[in-house]
């Protein structure tokens, strides 16, 4: 099911504010256009991934640019918008390299973030009417 | 591995696909074959030494 919302082509700068918002909050995109079922499974599937990422002893890298690898999953690690800043204020993610499970912990994190930059880019097509 | 081929199975099937009985039968052959993978891919993989 589809609103009407969804099937309207969007202007240029409410493309944007759309991507930004489905950015900070994964699937939020998706429910602007009145897409719910699948803003609900995005907001809830990404983040558990995130929090199982965390879960697992994960880190949440620094925007080290002498260290390129770092840089990027720090870039990656971003992408999942909101969850993002809010485990930084609650000082999680510092991650555990001696932890088992710190490199599966690491994945689920950089895996999260760049599932919703897809997730931006549909809202993104979606906007345009392209889907 | 299973967890995290279950989430971005969800997270494919429910982006590439809009009907949601097309969005189960994508995400579980997704499902499948990632598991069908990494079993595959750990199996030729352990002859190989560390």
């Amino acid at each position: 099911m589809r609103a009407a919302a969804a099937q309207r082509t969007q202007t240029s700068s409410l493309t944007y504010l759309l991507c930004a918002v489905a950015w900070f909050v994964p699937g939020a995109g998706h429910l602007w256009l009145g897409r719910r079922q699948k803003g609900i499974v995005f907001l809830v599937a990404l983040t558990l991934m995130f929090v199982f990422g965390l879960w697992l002893e994960g880190r949440l890298f620094p925007f080290d640019m002498e260290q390129p690898l770092v840089a990027l999953s720090a870039i990656a690690d971003l992408g999942v918008g909101c969850p993002y800043f809010i485990a930084r204020l609650m000082g999680v993610g510092r991650g555990d390299v001696v932890a088992i499970t710190y490199e599966y912990g690491n994945t689920f994190i950089i895996a999260a973030g760049l599932l919703n930059m897809l997730v931006v880019l549909d809202v993104f097509d979606i906007a345009k009417g392209r889907k | 591995m299973i967890v995290f081929s279950l989430f971005v199975s969800i997270v494919f099937a429910v982006l590439t696909r809009d009907d949601p009985k097309e969005q189960i039968v994508f995400g579980a052959r997704l499902f499948g074959g990632f598991v069908g993978a990494g079993i595959l891919i750990g199996w030729l993989l352990y002859p190989l030494p560390l």
